[in-house]
């Protein structure tokens, strides 16, 4: 299975054991997960994931995640010297975590300043004017975008009305969130000039020709990896000769497939 | 492909036929697809009949009902066989089950040579399951297989709910239990799976079902 990208779960500064369990619920059409950045820290990310993580051969980008400013910095730098690492991206819009008190074009240019990669800012679908979001981070330095992160959900159960989740909400993910990343993504790309990696409820190559229509350059895969490990290949099929995707997995938790369209180049994410 | 389907009890024993997978190690367990679901259900093989896979599953919501109601010919994606079994090197075993954690048993008595059973239900239609593993003692409600328990058990290896677990560790504190979680991937890549082992959040589908002794 070829692919031209593999993107990781999200790392942070220091090691994250994330939020209490049930951590993950099917909804209707759809799931949603309160991970919480469950990770080993960028310092043990280095030293154990990205070796394993560089055996699959294909391109490495690396989420990063934080607190603060300083933290997105902090992880950047880190990896600004790991010769395996070719796009950072930036996850400005985790709904599982209280995220930084700075903006996203603040954080940005924090990492922007601490590195030489690539950087591509992934953003929430839950703002009203996402197109504003995007100008503001390409202003302060982004190379790209990603779209979209999860949205808040809530699921009840049957008999005691209480949340599915044990930290309440969680991220919405799958199909039903296709919609709304297609809007984002097409409001995006009429806003600013940067490439745009598209995902949301991704199933099909169908949905994909959707995604590139819409204006993104790239498409992730995320849900639909848990239900079908080998989606990529099914996907890639399924386009035949309109653009050549891939999908990597990893021992962590898989977001996305993603293309250049332009290089029909495709890219798909752990 | 689905080759055949039979109602035990309340459950239903959804037969697959095996095609390129291996049946693995008793306790090991395979995400079946659900029909019309976002999300594939962890299954923990239950029986592996020349050819064949064979699944018991308790229909208790959508994607369970999903399952039972298969069709002969009817196709589904398998994946597995996935995560830890049960440990197999023991001189006295003992198989310890409540409701559907009667599942894995029988794969595991045949790996074992039909060893000493217990099996605990909630009701006499629930126990017909037992005709699974024939030999063994039933407890029904609100009788519990603990009770069944003596002093000096063997190697004993559980499943079954939560309580039922905690009960049998608290009676034979180094008995293999095979416990459940939430899934979403079932191979390692969601961490939605987690319990708590020695305070940190383990991936039960990585280091359990049945998991190991940090210690
Ligand atoms: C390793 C493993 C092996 C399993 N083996 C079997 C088996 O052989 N036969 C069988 O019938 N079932 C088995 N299960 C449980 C089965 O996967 C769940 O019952 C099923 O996923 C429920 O899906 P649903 O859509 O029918 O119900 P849902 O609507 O998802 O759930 C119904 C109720 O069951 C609870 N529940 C849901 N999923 C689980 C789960 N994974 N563990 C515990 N409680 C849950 C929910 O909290 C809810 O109250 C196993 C689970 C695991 C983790
Ligand atoms: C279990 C799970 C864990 C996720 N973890 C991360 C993460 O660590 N970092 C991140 O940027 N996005 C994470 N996401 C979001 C996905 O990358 C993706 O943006 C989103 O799920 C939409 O795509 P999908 O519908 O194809 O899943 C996660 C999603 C799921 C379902
Ligand atoms: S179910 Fe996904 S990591 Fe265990």
């Amino acid at each position: 299975m070829q692919l031209d990208a593999f993107v990781t779960k999200t790392v942070t500064p220091q090691a994250r054991e994330g939020n209490p369990p049930p951590r993950v619920v099917e909804t209707e059409s759809g799931m949603l997960n309160s991970i919480g950045l469950q990770n080993p820290g960028i310092d043990a990310f280095a030293r154990e994931s990205l070796p394993r993580i560089s055996e699959l051969g294909v391109p490495i980008w690396v989420s990063v995640g934080g607190f603060s400013a300083h933290d997105y910095a902090d992880v950047c730098e880190r990896l600004d010297g790991e010769a395996s690492v070719e796009v950072i991206e930036l996850n400005l819009s985790c709904p599982n975590v209280e995220g930084a008190p700075e903006t996203a074009a603040e954080l940005v240019a924090a990492a922007r300043a601490a590195t030489t990669k690539p950087l591509y800012a992934k953003l929430s679908p839950a703002t009203w004017d996402v197109a504003e979001s995007a100008r503001a981070v390409a202003a302060a330095g982004a190379d790209g975008l990603s779209l979209v992160n999860t949205i808040r959900g809530l699921a009840l159960d049957a008999t005691a009305r209480r949340p599915q989740l044990a930290r309440g909400a969680g991220g919405y993910s799958g199909p039903a969130l296709r919609p709304i990343a297609l809007a984002c993504v097409h409001a995006c790309a009429r806003a600013v000039a940067l490439p745009i990696v598209g995902m949301g409820g991704v199933t099909s190559g169908d949905d994909v020709l959707d995604f590139l229509a819409a204006g993104a350059s790239a498409v992730a895969l995320g849900t639909i990896l848990f239900a079908d490990p080998f989606a990529a290949s099914r996907i890639r099929a399924e386009l035949g000769d309109a653009v050549l995707p891939a999908l990597a997995l990893s021992e962590h938790e898989i977001h996305g497939l993603v293309g250049h369209s332009a290089s029909r180049r495709v890219v798909s994410a752990e | 492909m689905v080759s055949a389907t039979e109602s035990v009890g309340p459950f239903t024993l959804l037969r697959l036929e095996r095609g390129e997978l291996e049946p693995g190690v008793p306790g090991q367990f395979f995400m079946l697809e659900a029909p019309g679901r976002v999300l594939p259900r962890p299954m923990s093989l239950c029986q592996a009949p020349h050819g064949e896979l064979a699944f018991l599953i308790d229909p208790i919501g959508p994607g369970t009902r999903a399952l039972c109601a298969l069709r002969i010919g009817e196709a589904i994606h398998v994946l597995g066989p996935l995560g830890n079994g049960f440990d197999l090197d023991l001189s006295r075993p003992l198989l310890v089950a409540g409701g559907i954690g009667i599942a894995p048993m029988p794969y595991l008595a045949a790996a074992l040579g039909d060893p000493p059973a217990i099996l605990g239900f909630r009701t006499e239609h629930h126990a017909e399951a037992a005709g699974l593993l024939p030999g063994a003692e039933i407890v029904v409600e609100p009788r519990l297989v603990t009770e069944l328990l003596q002093d000096d058990p063997g190697d004993v290896l559980a499943c079954g709910p939560e309580p039922m677990l905690e009960a049998v560790r608290r009676r034979v504190p180094r008995a293999q239990l095979a416990w459940e979680a939430r899934m979403a991937c079932g191979y390692g890549a969601c961490y939605g799976c987690v319990v708590e082992i020695d305070g940190r959040y383990r991936r039960l589908c990585v280091d359990g079902p049945v998991v190991r002794d940090a210690a």
